[in-house]
């Protein structure tokens, strides 16, 4: 039976059916669930892991390959940039068991910190990539992309964005097939990339980009649609890949002729010659960079593309209609300029009471990425900075050296317990090595949050909820250095000022760490609600924690919304006339 | 060239719409439709604005919709329902659930929730307005004001109330089932 599922679970599906046996990734959105989806399944089959960061996860994924078991890594965007040294020698290395590499790209920017198209990466790896365009393609592609690996001994990029990850479509799912480990073969030549090896081995990949290239004229992953309707008297032919074939298809339905690259990297040549040859005008239509049209440029053909679509964002159907047809957009309502609903810390987060007394205390916050990003937003607006995981401490190290020991004795890192594991670890050796004074205030809320609660090195639990040993952050802070480590609640706010105030001051290195679990957990039992009291004399201050379930009303009074709050008691310290009262339930 | 039907649900990160989309899926699948679903999972879910599109029909390409191109959006809250009415085609309806959640700028003072939504969006839609919380109440729950909302957009639907029930049956737990299938009926026979 025909059964919804979103892309990236169809992805699991196919990698499952193929027979892999390894899986290990790193949370990030859009991509997340397909390493969850790959944990369903019975662990006699297949082995998924959580690892601390991408370039771990391509490692043993790289290491699984080469052991002989299909293997898989699944990432964001930026995950691919974390992992890009392990995944461009393994190019020259090649596989021993199919390796797939999946990368969600975000137009639009749903949940990212910037909008780069991994399709170049293909190229600068050289690596074979394919891209579909709905959940039946996510699983066939990812079928097609296991042969394809052991074909010609490549790690296969499969390359998905959001709408394609987290739209659900039809698919019918089959038994998986069961795939022997290949026998393990020391093979220094292939394996061990030391010059003298890897000159040989430049010479495969660059026989394996040619060989893919005239794969990449015949394989029916690339397929042409001619018809002869015109449109204003010309024969136009679009140029797809991924989710903008279901957009122009949708756009232009049946006038005009389809090319649509299932491969996106080699591309084809003589495919796209003679696709153009027969149309009076040809659109390339892909979201952000003109990869495909560039490369039809290079071979001479006359397409439109970025001049006729934007770089930036997604885009739709009515945008196509209007760009290939010059169809108006369909008439709609207009509406008033009303207020922006923007994410925000859940009631109950424990990072609230983080940033509520680094914001009292004026502090400059080198920021990172999570939840915590967040205390960026009014009214804590406490966050100075977020580049990518793990900058929150080593750009607070080159602050520092930047400005000097007054500075940085007002400045503070926060890093949540992931993204410590993942790349925050080396930046507090870089401050411990270099004499830094630095304070790093680690958030650990016990679950990697932004993401949708994954576990992680500091959780005690695998993938699979197993229990395993728990890294201990305290331990770990003191063997990188770190002499003055302290434990400290932030919804005791009194205690937890007092803390950074001393950290802030040594002139010595230090590390808070915050320790309060998410409030989402299922370990976490709040009860009750709170309500203010008739001592409440609207001075505002419990408004400062941007707590959602308090606000006020036009004539001043503050309420407390009983069906949002969530009984976490952060509001109840704040309050200077004690007007905030607990109630059970 | 389009011949698919769109429903666009709108609502609160936290609000119970991902269940709504998935009962709606689900029921269409029954029905022997072609079928897709797009949300975006992520930063929107802490209590940001949450967007689902569900498209169904013969055929369907694209998974996503258009201003302009909604048959019916069902909403969870108001000011949410007003946010997505550039997406409502001509003639269109609205259902929606006269619950107000204030964002972020109302809580913090920069902004004021906007007045009589419900009047502005009936000046330019078909709209069907309902307390849906105080009918799940009255069913049970409160948590269940999503399976109200169902309800009362299923009745707009040519899908049979029979698929409905089987679907419910099939999705909720069992512990939950009764308020349930209590709280749809309430939203079907909603007027
Ligand atoms: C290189 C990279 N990988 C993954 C992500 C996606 N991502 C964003 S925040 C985050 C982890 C957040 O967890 P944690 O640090 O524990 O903070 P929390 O959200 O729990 O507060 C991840 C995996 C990313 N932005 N960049
Ligand atoms: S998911 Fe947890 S850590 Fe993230 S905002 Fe909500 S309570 Fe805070
Ligand atoms: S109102 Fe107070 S107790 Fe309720 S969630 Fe907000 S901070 Fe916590």
């Amino acid at each position: 039976m025909k059964q919804l599922m979103i892309g990236n679970a169809a992805v699991a599906r196919g990698a499952y059916e193929a027979g892999v046996r390894v899986v290990a990734s790193y949370p990030g959105t859009p991509s997340t669930e397909i390493t969850e989806v790959m944990a369903t399944f019975p662990a006699e089959d297949v082995y998924v892991e959580w690892a601390p960061n991408e370039k771990v996860a391509a490692e043993v994924a790289i290491g699984a390959s080469i052991g002989g078991a299909r293997a898989m890594t699944c990432c964001k965007h930026v995950g691919l940039n974390v992992m890009a040294d392990p995944i461009f020698t393994a190019s020259y290395t090649g596989v021993g068991g199919g390796l797939v590499i999946a990368v969600a790209d975000d137009p639009g920017m749903h949940s990212s910190q910037n909008e780069q198209d991994s399709r170049h990466y293909a190229e600068a790896a050289k690596l074979l990539m394919l891209e579909p365009a709905d959940s039946g393609e996510c699983l066939s592609y990812t079928k097609a992309a296991y042969a394809l690996s052991e074909q010609f001994d490549t790690p296969v990029l499969l390359r998905l964005s959001t709408r394609v990850s987290h739209s659900q479509s039809l698919i019918e799912v089959s038994d998986r097939e069961e795939v022997a480990l290949k026998d393990y073969e020391k093979n220094i030549p292939k394996y061990v990339m030391m010059p003298a090896n890897a000159r040989g081995r430049h010479v495969v990949v660059e026989d394996r980009i040619a060989a893919l290239t005239a794969f990449a004229e015949t394989t029916d992953l690339n397929t042409v649609t001619m018809t002869d309707k015109t449109v204003g008297g010309k024969k136009i032919g679009v140029i797809t890949a991924g989710v903008s074939d279901m957009y122009a298809h949708e756009a232009l339905g049946d006038s005009v002729s389809y090319c649509k690259l299932g491969m996106v990297y080699p591309l084809p040549v003589d495919l796209l010659r003679n696709f153009a040859a027969q149309c009076d005008e040809v659109y390339v239509i892909e979201e952000l960079d003109p990869v495909i049209e560039n490369h039809c440029k290079a071979l001479g053909l006359n397409v439109h593309g970025k001049d006729v679509f934007t770089l930036i964002g997604e885009y739709t159907p009515a945008m196509i209609a209007k760009a290939v047809l010059g169809e108006e957009m369909p008439e709609h309502a207009s509406i008033d300029a009303i207020p922006g609903r923007p994410p925000v810390m859940c009631a109950g987060c424990p990072h609230r009471g983080t940033f509520y007394v680094l914001k009292k205390l004026g502090l400059t916050v080198s920021g990172d990425i999570g939840c915590y990003t967040l205390g960026a937003v009014a009214p804590l607006a406490s966050v100075d900075t977020t580049i990518c995981m793990g900058a929150s401490v080593s750009a607070a190290l080159g602050m520092a050296k930047a400005r000097g020991d007054d500075f940085a004795k007002k400045l503070v890192s926060v890093i949540g317990d992931s993204t410590f594991m993942h790349s925050g670890i080396t930046g507090l050796i870089d401050i411990v090595y270099n004499k830094g004074i630095n304070t790093v205030i680690i958030l650990d809320n016990s679950i990697t949050g932004m993401t949708g609660h994954q576990d992680n090195p500091t959780t005690g639990k695998t993938i699979r909820g197993e229990a395993t040993r728990q890294v201990d952050l305290e331990a770990l802070c003191h063997a990188c250095g770190i002499d003055w480590v302290k434990v400290a609640d932030p919804f005791d706010t009194k205690t937890f000022e007092a803390v950074v105030k001393e950290a802030c001051a040594l002139e010595a290195p230090a590390v808070v760490i915050a320790q309060r679990p998410c409030a989402l957990l299922k370990t976490v039992k709040y009860t009750g609600h709170c309500e203010i009291s008739d001592d409440c004399r609207k001075c505002g201050m419990c408004l400062k924690l941007g707590c959602p379930a308090i606000s006020k009303r036009e004539d001043g009074t503050i309420v407390i919304d009983e069906n949002q709050c969530n009984g976490c008691g952060l509001c109840v310290g704040v309050c200077p006339f004690h007007a905030i009262k607990k109630i059970e339930d | 060239m389009k011949t698919t039907t769109n429903i666009m649900i709108v609502g609160v990160g936290g609000q119970g719409t991902l269940l709504a989309s998935r009962i709606l899926g689900n029921a269409l699948i029954r029905e022997g439709y072609d079928v897709k679903v797009s949300e975006v999972h992520g930063m929107s879910q802490r209590g940001g604005s949450v967007v689902t599109y569900v498209k169904y029909g013969d055929k369907v390409w694209s998974p996503i919709i258009g201003e302009g191109e909604a048959d019916i959006i069902l909403a969870f809250e108001q000011l949410e329902a007003y946010r997505a009415l550039p997406y409502l085609k001509k003639g269109g309806v609205v259902v929606t659930g006269t619950q107000c959640i204030d964002p972020m700028p109302v809580i913090t003072g920069a902004a004021k929730y906007p007045e009589n939504l419900c009047e502005k969006i009936a000046a330019q839609a078909d709209l069907i307005s309902a307390d849906a919380i105080g009918m799940a109440r009255e069913a049970g729950t409160i948590k269940a004001a999503n399976v109200v909302l169902i309800g009362i957009l299923a009745r707009r639907t040519n899908i049979p109330y029979e698929t409905w029930i089987e679907v419910l049956k099939t999705t909720v737990p069992p512990k939950f089932l009764d308020v349930n299938l209590k709280a749809f009926d309430m939203g079907w026979n909603h007027q």
